[in-house]
């Protein structure tokens, strides 16, 4: 396959263009493995689960009790539905404003040139976002649980008189669910917004001192009106892993207590999966319906997001990269 | 940024005090997996076992199966990796390196596919494997697994391809090799520092996944990873909490240990990702 590679210098340009040619053909072969993983395993499970909600179906057997939009009219009616949505819009929205908005802070702190250390702080505040999730949602289960370290520590400090049931009380189950959520998802941040901060060239910085601009004016002037490009960016990826909450959730609280934190997510599993969770029995038409529901709210969430604080600055990006040619943000 | 010295130390009490609380958790994790259960009910604050019960790690790795999660996880998780760096050095290379048509075509599905939530794809999903004569099979779950997007790893090859020089490629080309040759010979072997920021990120997401071997695992209890495994021992011994440390240890110490001999290479890599 290599001879007519081979010419080097007497290559004229017939077959310069054959060549480029072959190279064309070659990235078709090279993509091909990957467009089959993606039709096969995205794109027909999409697909699919359009249309199994249209369907009463236990997943067992054929597709024939076909039910139109009658799983959608039943969730859209179902108030168990409606808190699932509303949990997950608390916890996406409170883990992207805790865990966003304090890696900044850390972020800031971290990116100081002068602090000894860096490196091993940004370590320790890393180190639960490669931590198993699950697993930390079963550690936390403990933690918090009502005889567990956290109470523990509160009674011998006499703060409290009694345990505080952070997780069986559905309003400080859902605070809690956050604040671990947040925990886990700092790190991640942490280290997008030091990315960002490392990209502001450093002469901004010289001559904001220059000009005699304090720590807190170069913050405002510089550092922060430069890093917006990079939140729209930040803040989505938080706000796209929010709705993938199901490990935590699942293993911290199972949704409970009285499924005041069940999730979409977790909603979605227990009807397709957990007979005993969903209702007494599977039921994976439903389920598909309210998968495509999350898809939809997915979607709705990155509309908004992208409408009501990043719109203009997103289209003014695109803009820029359209005339200009596709500069990489 | 931060001028003063008192303001420094004050910044380091900070970032010291926080950091504890920040690991806590994990350090509460390793001790009680080395108390009695009565220790672990009993001792309030006490971090420090009276006696480290070691047995209690002989007990979770032969008793409750943890040996057998293990070795399932890692299967699994090797497993994934490789086909991850196959795919995504293959796609990257063909977006980064060649020209061709359709290619923009390509690069914006490559990215769309990054936001379609998993909760979203999962019953299909479940249902496939099956179909295929997967289900209840370890290379079911790898299958579903390595299948999910790549979007951060195919932008890292892609980018790295696209700014070797081009004369790398044509003193390759002179010396009479094809198409083939120069990927595997040449580009492959450059691309070492992408291929090892791929493994290890992919090694620890995989290691850390919960749904696709949780669904796919219903009716193999014996399939189950080492984060599935340690769910159903939660459920199961309700009451054995010292057990249960020593599980979450088990599980969670290999990720650990190698995040921190690579966290160079993690933290920059996700950096270094994100910025370009």
């Amino acid at each position: 396959m290599s001879k007519n590679d081979g010419n080097g210098k007497t290559a004229s340009n017939a077959n310069l263009k054959t060549l480029k040619k072959k190279k064309a053909m070659w990235a078709y072969i090279f993509l091909l493995p990957q467009i089959i993983v993606f039709f096969v395993f995205s794109a027909y499970p999409i697909v699919m689960s359009y249309v199994y909600s249209f369907y009463e179906w236990t997943g067992i057997g054929p597709l024939d009790d076909f039910v139109g939009l009658g799983n959608y009219q039943q969730l859209l009616t179902s108030p168990r539905f409606w808190n699932s949505a509303v949990v997950s819009i608390y916890y996406i929205l409170g883990t992207t404003i805790l865990g966003v908005g304090g890696a900044l802070i850390l972020a800031i702190i971290l990116n100081d040139q002068k602090l000894n250390g860096k490196g091993f702080y940004r370590a320790i505040y890393f180190l639960p976002v490669v931590t198993t999730t699950a697993i930390v949602g079963i550690i936390m289960g403990n933690i918090f649980g009502i005889n567990g370290f956290v109470n523990q520590i509160l009674l011998h400090a006499n703060l409290i008189d009694k345990p505080i049931p952070w997780l069986t009380d559905p309003f400080l189950a859902v605070i809690i669910l956050i604040v671990i959520g947040s925990w886990k998802g700092l790190g991640i941040n942490m280290v997008y917004w030091l990315a960002g901060l490392q990209s502001i060239p450093n002469e901004l910085y010289e001559s904001a001192q220059l000009d005699g601009a304090g720590f807190w004016s170069t913050l405002r002037h510089v550092t922060l009106p430069l890093l917006k490009p990079m939140a729209a960016v930040i803040i989505l990826l938080s706000l796209v892993s929010g709705i993938n909450a199901f490990d935590l959730v699942k293993t911290l609280t199972n949704g409970g207590p009285n499924f005041a934190t069940e999730t979409m997510d977790l909603f979605i599993y227990n009807f397709a999966f957990s007979s005993q969770l969903g209702g007494g029995q599977v039921r994976m038409g439903y389920a598909s319906a309210a998968g495509v529901l999350l898809g939809l709210f997915t979607f709705v969430i990155s509309m908004i997001f992208g409408a009501a604080s990043f719109g203009k600055q997103i289209i003014k990006l695109r803009g820029s990269k359209r005339r200009k040619g596709g500069v990489n943000v | 940024m931060i001028s003063t010295k008192s303001a420094r130390l004050i910044i380091h009490v900070f970032l010291i005090l926080f950091g504890i609380v920040w690991i806590y958790p994990f350090v509460w994790m390793v001790f009680s997996s080395l108390k009695t259960n009565q220790e672990f009910l009993t001792s309030g604050t006490a971090l420090l076992p009276e006696e480290f019960q070691w047995g209690n790690y002989a007990d979770a790795w032969y008793t409750a199966n943890f040996s057998g999660y293990f070795l399932n996880t890692v299967i699994f998780t090797v497993a994934t990796v490789v086909i991850v760096i196959f795919l995504s050095s293959l796609t990257g290379y063909a977006l980064g390196r060649i020209d061709f048509p359709g290619k923009k075509t390509i690069m914006i599905c490559v990215v769309a596919i990054m936001f379609i939530p998993k909760g979203y794809t999962i019953i299909p999903l479940f249902k496939l494997v099956s179909n295929m004569g997967l289900a209840d099979s370890i290379l079911g779950i790898i299958v579903a697994e390595a299948s999910g997007a790549h979007v951060l790893f195919i932008l890292m090859f892609a980018s790295f391809f696209a700014n070797l020089p081009k004369s790398i490629e044509e003193a390759a080309e002179i010396d009479g090799a094809g198409f083939l040759t120069v990927f595997s010979k040449v580009m492959l072997p450059l691309s070492m520092p992408i291929v090892a920021t791929t493994a290890i990120m992919q090694f620890i997401w995989t290691w850390s996944s919960f749904l696709v071997p949780l669904v796919l695992t219903i009716s193999k209890p014996e399939l189950r990873t080492l984060a599935v495994g340690m769910q159903s021992f939660v459920q199961t011994y309700a009451v054995d909490f010292s057990g249960m440390a020593a599980g979450a240890t088990i599980s969670l110490l290999p990720v650990m240990i190698i995040f921190i001999i690579m966290q160079r290479y993690f933290i920059e890599g996700v950096a270094g990702a994100v910025k370009s």
